[in-house]
């Protein structure tokens, strides 16, 4: 048997029976990340991963112990694990050691898993494939030639390769789902404010959300229980139970917005995407076409609200409280030298459209005119959800793109991001599960992944976790 | 095409070094995303003012304590002295 396949229930179930210990999953898994080439992991600590492992051996030992209690997973390294480097997959915090836990690390302790490592990230979690990590892009393990989506490329690659039983992401516009759906993983999105968001690097804070990276819909949901939740420590978390009640597919409402499958979409993803939604109709569901206008100007109005929040969050880097420090001749120097030296490409770009967003004479035409069309989004997504239950679409208009083919041309990164950004811009729980594989004319079952998204109401991640349980039995 | 001397102005603004080359760039991409955006003025004025789902949030303007971790605050600081941390002369 591979311990390193099971999921986390069936590894709980394992532990429960004695078949193996913390300590024979901990290795398990440390063996693989060894012996992996994807570059997942930008670190991992094998004597601590054993320490914490040989700790909940004892927690089991005595009988009382959660359905995490031992089970082996990674964070994506913009999430602060006290003791651990934490470097946002930024030159600027290459040597940064995070001075405390944040609260999902402290409440995942509580639960006794064991931490292996920190994953890759698209450098602080701003892209969508990795490629702009400082230490390296992440492999895709369907086909290493491809890119594993992003911000969360190496949370989602290590549970696709079996490198971690599973792993939290970030999620801003996409950053779950996306590598979720190109890796093949299952990865949801919670509401804004149901997870709490300090000791996580801000990137975007009227958007930054953390939420787990799973083998299924399952363990996605013990994730979700364990990290959501008031925390005095972000005011914008709010109070959350998860409601228990299944909701059944079988007379659910379920609007598929036609402006995700305009022109752009690949045949192929759409295919699978509109089989799913057949499935979901078999099994019961109405399918309810549906509009959402405000579509088209999701995506200018993310890059305005985005990199102008990142203009005010990125400006703590300065070289003097932490992080790197370039030699100068004076205080504006020492700043100045320090995020220019510090600071990679993309990252320096968004602080550029940020500022410009802000400055005197455009704050107008460009903050206050995408304030106002986040608005109108979530105006759209009110008025959709008095309608249906649940929005079925595409995570990505493609699969797994080449290493290279978009890393150049900035709009078409950004574009990448067009199905994922909407709902950001609203609040909204999403979620990623695997709908099928296409593109390999060789294999009739193809190789690259493709997800379906499911998109919920405010606080609904009961409705999309207990869909999205049974779709995944159909697909 | 957004001039070179906008891209230096933003820069300082930003307190951002960019080399020649990545002012060169930065005109380029700048001015392929900023025609982008002239999409926004399309688009229509919302009817409502407030759904749900903004959570913007403010807490008790009270003071809380970090003293337990002020040692490990401290001693990320590049430049420190005590429990100081030491920067460049201001003025």
């Amino acid at each position: 048997m591979d311990l390193t396949e099971l999921t986390i229930r069936q590894a709980h179930e394992g532990l429960k029976a004695k078949k193996f210990s913390s300590v024979d999953l901990t290795k398990a898994y440390l063996e693989k990340i060894k012996k992996s080439d994807l570059n997942s992991f930008l670190s991992f600590d094998e004597g601590w991963a054993i320490t914490q492992a040989e700790a909940a051996n004892k927690k089991i030992e005595s009988g009382d112990f959660g359905v995490l209690c031992g089970i082996p997973c990674a964070i994506k390294d913009a999430i602060m694990v006290a003791g651990q480097k934490c470097t946002a997959a930024s030159k600027i915090l290459e040597n940064y050691v995070a001075p405390y836990d944040a609260t999902v690390i402290k409440k995942l302790k509580e639960a006794g898993v064991v931490i292996l490592g920190k994953t890759n990230t698209d450098e602080f979690t701003m892209g969508s494939s990795t490629e702009n990590s400082a230490f390296g892009v992440t492999k895709n393990p369907h086909d290493k030639t491809r890119v594993p989506g992003g911000s969360s490329g190496g949370s989602a690659a290590a549970v696709a390769a079996n490198e971690a039983c599973f792993t939290l992401g970030t999620d801003t516009g996409g950053s779950i789902r996306q590598p979720s759906s190109f890796c093949g993983v299952v990865g949801l999105c919670p509401t804004y404010g149901a997870v709490s968001r300090y000791g996580l690097i801000a990137h975007a804070s009227s958007l930054d959300q953390i939420g787990p990276i799973t083998k299924n819909v399952e363990d996605a949901k013990i994730v979700f229980e364990v990290i959501s939740g008031k925390d005095k420590m972000d005011a914008t978390s709010k109070e959350y139970k998860l409601e228990e009640s299944e909701v059944k597919l079988k007379g659910l409402k379920i609007g598929v917005p036609k402006e995700y499958f305009a022109k752009g979409i690949n045949k192929e993803v759409e295919k699978i995407i509109r089989g799913a939604i057949k499935k979901a109709e078999d099994a019961g569901a109405e399918i309810v076409e549906i509009s959402l206008p405000s579509t088209e100007f999701a995506l200018a109005c993310y890059y305005v609200i985005d990199p102008s929040e990142i203009s005010a969050n990125l400006a703590r880097f300065d070289g003097i409280k932490y992080g790197l420090s370039a030699e100068g001749k004076d205080l504006l120097d020492v700043y100045i030298k320090s995020k220019g030296h510090g600071f990679g490409e993309e990252v320096k770009r968004r602080i550029m459209i940020g500022t410009y967003c802000l400055s005197s004479g455009y704050y107008d035409a460009y903050y206050k005119k995408a304030q106002e069309v986040r608005q109108l989004i979530r105006q759209d997504f009110a008025k959709t959800f008095k309608k249906v239950d649940l929005l079925f679409c595409p995570v990505s208009p493609f699969p797994a793109f080449k290493i290279g083919e978009k890393a150049d041309d900035p709009m078409a990164m950004y574009l990448a991001d067009i199905y994922t950004i909407p709902m950001k811009l609203a609040g909204l729980p999403g979620m990623s599960i695997p709908a099928g594989k296409m593109g390999d004319p060789a294999s009739p079952a193809g190789r690259l992944p493709v997800g379906l998204q499911i998109i919920g109401n405010h606080f609904q991640e009961n409705k999309i976790l207990s869909v999205a349980s049974q779709l995944e039995k159909m697909l | 095409m957004i001039s070179k001397e906008e891209v230096n102005h933003i820069a300082k603004l930003a307190r951002l070094e960019l080399t020649e080359t990545e002012v060169i760039k930065m005109q380029k991409d700048l001015s392929a995303i900023l025609d982008y955006f002239a999409l926004l003025k399309k688009a229509p004025k919302p009817e409502i003012v407030k759904t749900e789902g903004d959570l913007s949030a403010t807490r008790n303007d009270q003071m809380l304590s970090s003293y337990d971790i002020k040692a490990e605050l401290i001693g990320l600081a590049p430049d420190k002295k005590d429990d100081y941390i030491k920067v460049k002369t201001i003025l």
